[in-house]
């Protein structure tokens, strides 16, 4: 129980004998099941990251106790909370459009968790006040939620749930209701608001990015099941998945590694494709190397890179301020290159072209 | 290359904003079906002697008791109709289609079988009515307490069924949010439910009030004809029509103002 008068200490990250948070939750609903792990530290900020439908949200909405487990459990701060009713957990919830009441001031949004657990009016109202100004939303106070724009309305939910002096602090998409044009803004703001928070917090969002900025952790989410946990750095730089690859935006093959030579898992095994690689290695291995590192020829290329391609071109994006090629032929693969580069190729759809990868841009790691 | 779909010339011609004709005509005719009544009403009404008529005591004892026991109905059936609706959207339980079908029945039975059944179950021979006579000695039919009871078995379900719409219609995820900041469910209820829905309660206590306030069949059966007790303004207007025509205008003028501004005042405030 935090006793002081809102604002925290920063609370020590790591060495806790008891992880802030402890759960195992196993949900079956039809055919499809959840069955994660999730440990969080105390000020630690998890975030589950996944494609839609994957059961993150369910995920959260059985931390909250709002769905019923089929198995496992729940310890928050090394108390079973696994059968504990909605309205009693030690939990805060930001939900994915904040869903402030809209018949309320952004204050008594605000208080209302503290009257609800029994505190008085003024009490309340003050501990809602002081959590308002601590996010620089006093003049917003009196307003309702209609009147507040999509940063306030996040910082006024985020508020809310603080107010009940949660242990674990649980923000669905909270960034997904917001434009893109305030986002930037709006993200950074959450990360620090974010780690002044010393329980721990599990955040959940489709969006790489947000996982990147907001998590100490991210843990990826797919069908129902945790296929990647690391730093935002680790899972940035070594994709398991494709799925994690497609939104880190890196290339990712998975084969089998004999010294520098990988030779890539394929249907098609009479025709083996290698990729050479810096690092010696042994067995199964994974591969991931950015767009940006694939170099294109119109001709082969003089001085034989040691991983040189045959492909065709599949299609053309804009990326930025470069343009990304999409192509296929033995392995599909994505290749960054100027828009210059682009016009001087001539690359169309179909057309055929060279590929070509340094060993020493491949990123190879256990698979 | 995709080819455009080929156009034709329906498709090319500006839409103009008047409505076909095999709608208009049909919409016409419905408004004026509802308005010339209303108009024939006006035309017939005796002006010169109105204001003597309306100021007759016995005008004014029917208004006041219409006026009373309808607001008497409309809050019981606050009081009893929202938990009811609140327990038809929110709550699980078996058999609850047929509650809810129970629930709409005095909607479709005509209200003078309505008064027949209340007279049936709380008459002072009723099932429940020989019990309150013998034990309380409460004899309820043929007093102004007759007359709402008769109001609240017709009018309740237009509340209930209004309730209940706007409850489904309310996000339970804020139910969900205020669970979750320790709010049990009649917290929930009564500081977030009840403040989303509140249009709906108002738009199905105003339906309700006007019901209650035109009951004839129910109250007439169940309550009976008494002037000064039982006797409402839509029974006086029946009364003063075999006896006094002209009476009978000014009366259905005055009960159509009253409802008229009542039901206007309610609508600026919720809808």
């Amino acid at each position: 129980m935090t006793t002081n008068d809102g604002r925290r200490a920063p609370a020590p990250r790591p060495g806790a004998d008891v992880p802030a948070l402890d759960a195992r939750l196993r949900l079956a609903r039809g055919d499809f099941t959840l069955d994660v792990t999730l440990e969080v530290a105390e000020g630690e900020v998890l975030a589950l990251l996944g494609p839609n439908g994957a059961g993150k949200s369910s995920a959260l909405r059985a931390l909250a106790g709002l769905v019923p487990l089929t198995d496992g459990h729940v310890r928050v701060g090394g108390r079973d909370e696994t059968t504990t009713p909605v309205e009693r957990r030690p939990v805060g919830v930001v939900f994915q459009d904040y869903l402030l009441f809209r018949h309320m001031s952004a204050l008594d949004n605000v208080a209302f968790g503290p009257r609800c657990q029994g505190l008085s009016k003024a009490v309340a109202r003050a501990r809602a006040a002081e959590l308002l100004e601590g996010m620089d939303l006093s003049a917003q106070a009196r307003s309702r939620p209609g009147r507040l724009s999509g940063g306030q309305a996040q910082r006024v939910a985020l508020a809310r749930a603080l107010a009940v002096r949660p242990r674990l602090l649980l923000l669905d998409e909270p960034m997904a209701a917001l434009d893109a044009s305030t986002r930037v803004d709006v993200r950074a703001r959450l990360r620090h608001l974010l780690e002044d928070f010393d329980g721990a917090a599990v955040l959940v969002t489709h969006d790489p990015l947000d996982a990147m900025v907001l998590a100490d952790r991210v843990a990826v989410v797919e069908s129902g099941r945790i296929v990647q946990q690391g730093t935002p750095a680790e899972v940035a730089r070594r994709p398991r998945t494709p799925y994690v690859a497609r939104l880190v935006g890196l290339n990712l093959f998975r084969g089998t590694a004999e010294g520098t030579e990988v030779t890539v898992d394929r249907r098609d095994a009479r025709a083996p494709w290698v990729v050479h690689v810096h690092e010696p290695h042994e067995g199964e291995v994974l591969v991931a190397f950015p767009p940006r590192a694939v170099a294109l020829y119109a001709d082969r290329p003089h001085g034989s890179p040691r991983n040189l391609w045959r492909l065709t071109v599949d299609g053309v994006e804009r990326f930025g301020d470069q343009v990304r090629v999409h192509l296929v032929g033995p392995m599909p693969l994505s290749a960054d290159i100027s828009p210059a580069a682009l016009a001087e190729l001539g690359l169309v759809p179909g057309a055929p072209v060279w590929a070509a990868v340094k060993a020493a841009e491949a990123e190879c790691y256990p698979g | 290359m995709t080819t455009p779909a080929p156009t034709r010339g329906r498709a090319l011609r500006a839409r103009s904003g008047r409505p076909p004709w095999i709608l208009l005509v049909p919409a016409l005719l419905g408004v004026a079906f509802l308005v010339l009544p209303l108009l024939g009403l006006l035309v017939s009404t005796p002006w010169a002697t109105m204001g003597a008529r309306i100021t007759d005591p016995a005008v004014l004892s029917a208004l006041w008791l219409s006026l009373s026991t309808a607001t008497a109905a409309t809050a019981v059936c606050l009081v009893l109709g929202v938990p009811l609706a609140w327990l038809l959207a929110r709550a699980d339980f078996p058999g609850r289609r047929l509650v809810r079908a129970l629930v709409t029945v005095p909607l479709v039975i005509p209200p003078v079988v309505g008064g027949v059944a209340l007279l049936l179950v709380l008459g002072r021979n009723g099932l429940l009515g020989r019990h309150l006579d013998a034990w309380f000695g409460l004899t309820l039919p043929f007093t102004t307490a007759a007359v709402v009871i008769a109001q609240v078995f017709v009018a309740m379900p237009f509340l209930v069924v209004s309730v209940e719409g706007a409850l489904r219609g309310v996000d339970a995820r804020f139910e969900e949010a205020a669970a979750t900041l320790g709010a049990n469910r009649t917290t929930v209820f009564a500081r977030v439910t009840l403040p989303m829905v509140l249009p709906g309660v108002g738009a199905g206590a105003a339906l309700c009030w006007a019901r209650a306030l035109g009951e004839f069949g129910a109250t007439i059966t169940f309550a009976g004809n008494f002037p000064g007790t039982t006797q409402t303004m839509p029974l006086a207007v029946y009364m003063a029509m075999q006896r006094d025509p002209e009476a009978a205008v000014v009366l259905s003028l005055v009960l159509l103002i009253v409802s008229l501004a009542v039901l206007a005042g309610l609508r600026g405030r919720w809808t």
